[in-house]
């Protein structure tokens, strides 16, 4: 199940998070939202393992994920800062079908990211750009700072190309002089300002830190959203 | 640390899941032992900072699955989850 992979290409997207491009051999393809196991071996047996989003969508050959750095983690701080291209790791994958987006399916879409929850919804939002048929979509996306947000460019051109996206940024803790976007934590009215309406059934997924996540979806629900239309992904607090 | 804080879902499992079962779980439905309710693998509480793996009920708590790796050998312990259903491999 454990499988090589190499790391092809190195790219910082903000001062604690990088992406990784891995070439994988025989790579089966994944959907939007699923993510791999990376393992690592020390030197005397001891190994570490843990779960990363894949940020890359099902149409591009070379497989990628978006890691943040965790100074106290066991993983990510090699990943982020020490890897070199060229380096090999030990990876499982893809994994899940549960927190899974597939282009086709025309439901509204709403995607809740906070920090580097992002990932996995940026591979929906990269597979829905590549789609023929789009439905109209909505990111609300939480960060602390506006130099902390993954994929900042990207997702302003993506919401400019006029496609029926909209992407909403939260700034929680610094904002740079002038913004005039929400700067506090995530709350109802801020909820019920982007969320879509109940007609038609909209689809949701939020991933980010597990009382985000909750918060978030609590919040939906008090809105009137079914629960069956929303799925999360809760990825702790430490992640590592 | 906060106890939520230390809490992750079941997609967080479902490499591991995939080892066991040799198919994809987080769609799979666990129904609850105890108060009977019925959730996505995926959708499920895990908390993985215990020794080894405990996924409980996000409805009522209760213990569905501990998982123990070790030695070469796994120890799943379902007693907490009444049926495990899912997609038989085609």
């Amino acid at each position: 199940m454990w499988q090589v992979a190499e790391v092809a290409e190195l790219i910082p997207e903000t001062p604690r998070v990088a992406s990784l491009v891995l070439k994988v051999p025989d790579w089966p393809g994944h959907d939007a939202g699923q993510h791999v196991d990376v393992r690592l071996t020390a030197e005397d047996g001891y190994q570490a393992q843990r779960s990363y989003s894949i940020a890359s969508p099902p149409e591009e050959s070379r497989l990628a994920i978006t890691v943040e750095r965790l100074e106290d983690g066991e993983v990510s701080p090699y990943l982020v800062g020490e890897v070199k291209v060229g380096d090999r790791i030990e990876l499982r994958g893809p994994i899940g079908g549960y927190f899974v987006w597939k282009a086709g399916d025309a439901h509204p879409l709403l995607l809740i990211a906070g920090g580097s929850g992002v990932v996995p919804l940026m591979a929906m939002l990269r597979h829905r750009s590549a789609a023929a048929a789009k439905p109209p979509a909505r990111m609300l996306y939480s960060s602390r700072k506006l130099e902390d947000v993954i994929y900042k460019e990207e997702l302003d051109r993506l919401a400019a190309a006029g496609d029926g996206l909209a992407v909403t940024h939260v700034l929680t803790r610094a904002q740079p002089p002038g913004w005039k976007g929400y700067a506090r934590r995530i709350d109802r009215e801020m909820v019920s300002d982007v969320a879509w309406p109940e007609e038609p059934a909209p689809l949701v997924f939020i991933c980010g830190p597990t009382s985000f996540v909750e918060t978030a979806g609590g919040l939906l629900v008090d809105l009137g959203y079914d629960p069956s239309w929303i799925k999360t992904e809760r990825f702790g607090a430490t992640g590592g | 640390m906060e106890t939520s804080e230390m809490k992750v879902d079941g997609n967080a499992i479902g490499g591991l899941l995939r080892e066991i079962f040799t198919m994809e779980m987080t769609t799979a439905e666990t129904t609850c032992a105890g108060c009977g309710a019925v959730h996505a693998v995926g959708h499920v509480d895990v908390y993985v900072n215990a020794p080894g793996v405990v996924v409980r009920c996000p409805s009522c708590e209760q213990v569905l699955m501990r998982i123990v790796q070790g030695r070469g050998r796994y120890w799943v312990d379902l007693r907490g989850t009444r049926c495990l259903e899912f997609i038989a491999a085609p």
